[in-house]
């Protein structure tokens, strides 16, 4: 604690900083005083009960978007058996996670993980807690635990009548040790869980309250602009900044190795002037990679005879040779930016005392203080991560943390000032960790029968984890770039999928359901295979699918729902797709249509998913609304191009989002099966893209196999 | 000095008459209701009205401006929440939230103007970007905000 000021001292301090200006400093959606003043006990590090009911649920994994924040205070209301209308939720401190031995777990928010990675040990915390405060109340009686009961944070011992509210025992129960073992509640009889509950991070959302890491306020701070070098891997040779370092209200220009950085009173001053600099790059080795030289390096990764399996199963070398009809296709995706509709940003200040305070929108804020802490130079305990609200996430703010480095790295020139970074959208678009672009070739073997025996798959495709986590992977194969394909739930006695690393000079990452690209390449090929059989595409699937299998649940449920097999306006078609994956099971069947001039309109999408568990059913649709236009977009639009070493796009006009207009109406099917806990932030997107272009097949003929569809003619032939 | 008005009160400002009205208010008046999401007038996160019309704040020098009615979304409502907002809440629209302050602008001026809007003006209206894709919602909650008249049991609700 030595290093911390209080919340109440902060703000004294920062208001003298401030020079008396009237100065709004905000802190992300916190209640409760962490300081405990009078009224305020921590029963235990996840529930806070002040003496007027109130109840503040720790949260440690971030919020951009998805849900989590209210369904994880759900899941610990749930088990803490209090009144819901009285529980608010903040964000756990990295700082005292660290210095407590990392007492609330991960707090990384990626891979659809929020809620089921930490659902039992949140549960747990709320049971715990209840215990314990039950226990306070039975001891203030002296009568046993057993005779009390609790409903709505009432703890009641019946038999003499008398009741005691959790505020009123909560720094008795604080005082207990916490239970060796509880027993966490069916989920059949959640009363808080499971049910469609408001958002506790809208109200403030709707208000602008701000919230956003772009949003960051504090007296006397300066921001800041950056311009890295476009080729990645590039450098910075030299700048010219006279007529920029003249500007108003410019206080610094910065030169690092990578990138510059304009220092100034307002964000658009740095800006003007950082276009006024005159910057000269060293473009490094990359500066002639093109669309042109990455394709090459896939091609010659697919003709590569000695790549590592990532499946090996039967014979499909002979499976092919002896298979009454073989087909074979090759799909395509290209790079994709995250486009966050919040830029990267952070706000970092190395206090007079020398500790560092940093904002950030973050996915993981453990990455976040460890990139703090080395680009400081300090040691973790004398950092602090303030987690704000993301403006979107979708994988960008997880596992990289460049904008934290560069962040602290300004604000330490700046040594004393708040700083706050946040990057132009064309920096955003131009400097992602993209979706990776991949190559496929698929080879298939059908029996006379139309059944499908053999499949091979070779895979290129750069690596996220070789770049994301340099030297964890040894085997040569990266399961997020083989998955789907590798790990089918079709019964196909052969199989074989091999995979070339072949990473260039492109940052990737975790773009939403990393991987996914495989969805669309299996499942359209899945679609050309059942044409090629002459069988409908659902009960070719059907066919291999094993009794029980939860994908055929899904596959059911969603071709139900879809009416699959009913008539639908002549000209609209159905296309099917199934792809499980982040715990959870989905399939999309999607109905568009093909205008005479070749114009798309996708106008409904059955979803339907298993994550095993619901925690909040509004959530998990508004996650598959999301996943669908996410997944559009990719469709659509999106590309990012290669030339010159460098991102061609650089803002909305030539990297597209849809538009309310382009929204098909999605029919989310939920169908929980429980003994599992899957995700929603991803799952939703692993059909999607399939399910788009086999149903545009069903349309036109025209089998799609890359993307986007501006480079397709989609009329009939 | 350049005076603005906005949310009904006067503001003094010495910036740079080119300054585009966005970075005024966020960074020189504090009020960071309305985003920043690409600068170039194409996504709408920016929104503000500007006597009563929704404008992309981040394309309109501030001199423009100068003594015209500026409303932000944290001046939206006098008392308590728009019913906008109100059935922005009831409707759970936004997801990240980044793009919704400049929809609710959006679809404020909207409603102003055209109280019962069809799908195909929302269409032609609602052109903000979303990235978290809240666009059915956001298409639901200004149908039934249509349907709510804004009643002072409404305002009072919040
Ligand atoms: S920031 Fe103004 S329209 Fe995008
Ligand atoms: S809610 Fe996230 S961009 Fe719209």
């Amino acid at each position: 604690m030595a290093f911390i000021l209080s919340r109440r001292q902060f703000l004294k301090a920062s208001a003298a900083v401030g020079g008396g200006l009237a100065l709004e400093f905000s802190f992300p959606l916190s209640s409760a005083d962490a300081e405990g003043a009078t009224g305020t006990t921590e029963v235990n590090a996840w529930v806070v009960i002040h003496t007027d009911e109130r109840v503040v649920v720790r949260i440690a994994r971030s919020e951009m978007g998805q849900g989590s924040y209210t369904a994880l205070a759900q899941l610990v209301a749930e088990e803490l058996e209090c009144d819901w209308s009285k529980v608010s939720a903040e964000f756990a401190s990295p700082n005292e996670h660290i210095r407590r031995n990392r007492i609330w777990g991960s707090m990384s928010t990626g891979g659809s993980n929020g809620v089921r990675s930490s659902q039992d040990y949140v549960r747990k915390a709320g049971a715990g807690a209840r215990a314990m405060l039950v226990q306070a109340a039975a001891a203030r009686w002296d009568v046993p635990v057993r005779e009390c009961t609790v409903a709505r944070g009432v703890i009641s011992h019946r038999p003499t009548l008398r009741t005691l509210r959790y505020g009123q025992v909560a720094a008795a129960a604080a005082q207990l040790a916490p239970p060796a073992q509880v027993k966490l509640r069916d989920a059949s009889d959640w009363t808080i869980a499971g049910k469609p509950v408001q958002r506790l991070d809208i109200p403030d959302k709707v208000r602008g309250k701000p919230v956003f890491g772009v949003d960051v306020a504090l007296p006397g701070m300066l921001h800041a602009s950056i311009a890295q070098c476009p080729v990645f891997g590039g450098k910075l040779k030299s700048v010219d900044a006279h007529a920029a370092e003249k500007m108003r209200g410019v206080k610094k220009v910065l030169r690092e190795d990578g990138y510059v950085a304009v220092v100034a009173d307002s964000w658009w001053r740095a800006n003007e002037a950082l276009k006024k600099l005159d910057i000269e790059w060293d473009p490094g080795a990359n500066g002639s990679a093109s669309n042109e030289s990455i394709a090459a390096m896939l091609r010659e990764g697919l003709a590569d005879p000695g790549l590592p399996q990532a499946r090996k199963q039967g014979d499909v070398g002979a499976a092919l040779a002896s298979a009454a009809t073989v087909i074979e296709a090759e799909y395509h995706s290209p790079y994709l930016n995250h486009a966050t509709l919040e830029p990267q940003t952070c706000t970092a200040w190395f206090r007079p005392d020398g500790f560092l305070e940093v904002w950030t929108s973050t996915q993981n804020a453990e990455a976040s203080m460890a990139a703090a802490a080395k680009a400081a130079g300090l040691p973790l305990e004398q950092v602090e991560v303030h987690k704000m609200m993301l403006g979107g996430g979708f994988g960008r703010r997880g596992a990289p943390q460049d904008f934290v480095t560069q962040g602290v790295t300004i604000a330490k020139a700046m040594r004393g000032t708040p700083v706050k970074m946040m990057w132009s959208r064309e920096e955003d678009m131009q400097h992602g960790y993209y979706r990776p672009a991949s190559l496929v070739r698929m080879k298939a073997g059908l029996s006379a029968q139309g059944k499908l025996v053999a499949l091979h798959a070779r895979i290129a495709c750069p690596s996220i984890l070789a770049v994301l986590q340099p030297g964890r992977n040894t085997s040569g194969v990266d399961f997020t770039a083989v998955r789907t394909l590798s790990d089918m739930p079709y019964t196909v006695p052969h199989q074989q999928i091999d995979y070339a690393m072949r990473n260039g000079h492109v940052p990737v990452g975790f773009w939403r359901a990393p991987g996914q690209q495989n969805g669309f390449y299996r499942e359209c090929f899945i679609d050309e295979l059942a044409a090629a059989a002459g069988k409908d595409p659902v009960e070719f699937r059907l066919g291999m699918l094993n009794e029980g299998d939860k994908n055929r649940l899904v596959l059911e449920a969603a071709t139900r729902a879809a009416g699959w097999g009913t008539p639908l306006a002549s000209d609209v078609h159905r296309g099917v797709a199934l792809v499980n994956g982040f715990g959870s099971y989905a399939a999309i069947v999607a109905e568009v249509s093909v205008s005479a001039k070749g114009e798309l309109k996708v106008h409904r999408i059955v979803l339907a998913i298993d994550s095993g568990y619901v925690v909040n059913p509004d959530t998990c649709r508004a996650q598959a609304e999301s996943n669908v236009v996410y997944g559009l977009g990719s469709i659509l639009y999106q590309e990012n191009n290669v030339k010159d070493g460098r991102i061609v796009e650089s803002n909305f006009h030539d990297f597209r989002l849809p538009q309310i207009s382009e929204m098909p109406k999605v029919e989310t099917v939920l169908v929980p099966t429980g003994g599992f806990w899957g995700g929603h932030g991803e799952p939703g997107i692993l059909p999607l893209t399939a399910a788009v272009c086999n149903a545009i097949f069903a349309a036109t003929g025209k089998r799609i196999r890359s993307l986007p569809l501006t480079h397709h003619d989609l009329r009939k032939v | 000095m350049l005076e603005l008005k906005v949310n009904g009160r006067i503001h003094s400002v010495d910036v740079e008459p080119e300054m585009p009205l966005l970075w005024v208010l966020r960074d020189h008046l504090n009020l960071h209701g309305a985003k920043y999401g690409c600068g170039i007038s194409l996504c709408g996160a920016c929104t503000v009205h500007v006597d009563g019309v929704a404008v992309r704040s981040c394309s309109l020098p501030v001199a423009s401006v100068a003594h015209k009615e500026i409303v932000t979304i944290e001046g939206l409502s006098q008392h308590g929440l728009h019913r906008i907002q109100q059935a922005w809440i009831e409707n759970q629209v936004p997801q990240c939230g980044y793009c919704q302050t400049g929809m609710i602008m959006t679809a404020a001026a909207l409603l102003a103007k055209n109280p019962q809007p069809t799908d195909a003006d929302i269409d032609a209206t609602m052109t903000n970007l979303c990235r978290c894709g809240t666009y059915a919602r956001v298409r639901q909650a200004i149908h039934s905000a249509a349907g709510a008249p804004a009643t002072r049991a409404n305002a009072a609700k919040s």
